[in-house]
């Protein structure tokens, strides 16, 4: 006996919409494979590529609480914007963010890179300075790396000093295909 | 030691065929599916409290038997049908009526087995308990009402089993 599809969806939509989640998550469809998009009820709390649903889930339910269930209507919103992103028809993201699980410094430094504009880099060192801590460019390496958001928190556009890409917790790939796409890859040495 | 529950999406995935087979059984192919998502919804709503991870499965299933029975409860309580005439079991409401007053094991297993045509093995299940006891419950809920019944006449008496009907017939 297995359940049908339509009662399926029925139930994860009603567990949505009565607000009884932790965390909603679903799958969609982009350029650069399948992400898993995840939500709680302050905002998006993670995308990741390549995902391992069960693994994802187990990330989100440590996080942010057991009630962890795929559904598609909560991740709708960021959805829509991802899609208008990857059409080139989106330069900005207008979602808000849930980094409660990020440290303070983590935070600081993410919420500094929301504000790199598409289409343009900046450095490990930029972020580091602009966050008053010159010395902690390594730091920010490792805050870009673990950004529990890429993409909307655009940590592809934060590249070495002499325009090297460096390295993206996704595949370098897909950091130059988000690069081209945004028309910044010109000023790159590659 | 901490007791770390699974994600719902695992517990929900790993169970909700057995709710499903386990709701069909008491309440019938079409009843099941809002009975489904009623289960599923009060399962989250006491998931982040439980304090055991150790068979989420029967806490499910027992879930769902609840839900179950206050469904056939909800159905005694409404409306009678509009359409009496087609209605395969007209005694069912006036038993329930009856039954109103038995202890609430025996009432439900009588409602259920008289007035639902259930088998002894899903009212077992409704009432989370076994087949044997469900038999029981409603042998002796059966004859508790015979014998506040007496002799009268009553179109109870047709849902009720034959034996002790004829006789009644035949004062």
């Amino acid at each position: 006996m297995t359940v049908s599809p339509t009662l399926d969806r029925r139930f994860r939509e009603a567990a949505a919409a009565a607000g009884l989640l932790d965390v909603a998550y679903d799958l969609t469809d982009s350029p650069i494979g399948t992400l898993l998009v995840a939500t709680t009820d302050r905002g998006l709390c993670r995308i990741s590529f390549d995902p391992q649903p069960d693994r994802e889930a187990e990330w989100l339910a440590e996080a942010f609480g057991v009630k962890v269930l795929r559904a598609a209507k909560p991740v709708d919103a960021a959805r829509r914007q991802l899609e208008e992103y990857f059409a080139g028809k989106r330069t900005r993201f207008e979602l808000p963010v849930d980094l409660r699980r990020s440290a303070p410094f983590s935070r600081e430094i993410l919420k500094r890179l929301a504000r790199v504009p598409h289409g343009e880099t900046t450095t490990y060192g930029a972020l580091a300075r602009a966050a008053g801590r010159p010395q902690a460019a390594r730091a920010v390496g490792t805050v870009m790396n673990r950004n529990p958001i890429p993409i909307v928190l655009p940590c592809h556009r934060v590249v070495g000093t002499n325009g090297s890409l460096v390295g993206y917790a996704g595949g370098l790939d897909r950091k130059e295909l988000l690069l081209k796409l945004e028309g910044a890859l010109d000023n790159t040495l590659l | 030691m901490a007791l770390v529950v699974p994600p719902f999406e695992s517990f929900y995935e790993e169970h909700r065929d057995a709710v499903l087979a386990e709701l069909r059984r008491v309440l019938g192919r079409d009843r099941a599916e809002d009975a489904y998502q009623e289960t599923f919804l009060r399962a989250l709503r006491g998931y982040a409290k439980l304090r055991h991870t150790e068979n989420l499965r029967a806490w499910v299933l027992t879930i769902a038997r609840r839900v179950a029975v206050d469904q056939l409860r909800r159905r005694e309580a409404s409306p009678p049908d509009p359409q009496p005439a087609t209605d395969a079991r007209p005694a069912y409401a006036e038993l329930g009526e009856l039954a109103d007053d038995l202890p609430r094991k025996e009432r439900t297993a009588v409602v259920l087995r008289y007035g639902y045509d259930l088998s002894y093995a899903a009212i077992g299940a409704a009432l989370g308990s076994s087949e044997d006891a469900a038999r029981q419950a409603a042998s002796s809920g059966i004859r508790r009402l015979r014998h506040r019944l007496g002799g009268a006449a009553t179109k109870v008496g047709a849902a009720l089993p034959p034996q002790p009907m004829t006789k009644r017939r035949m004062q």
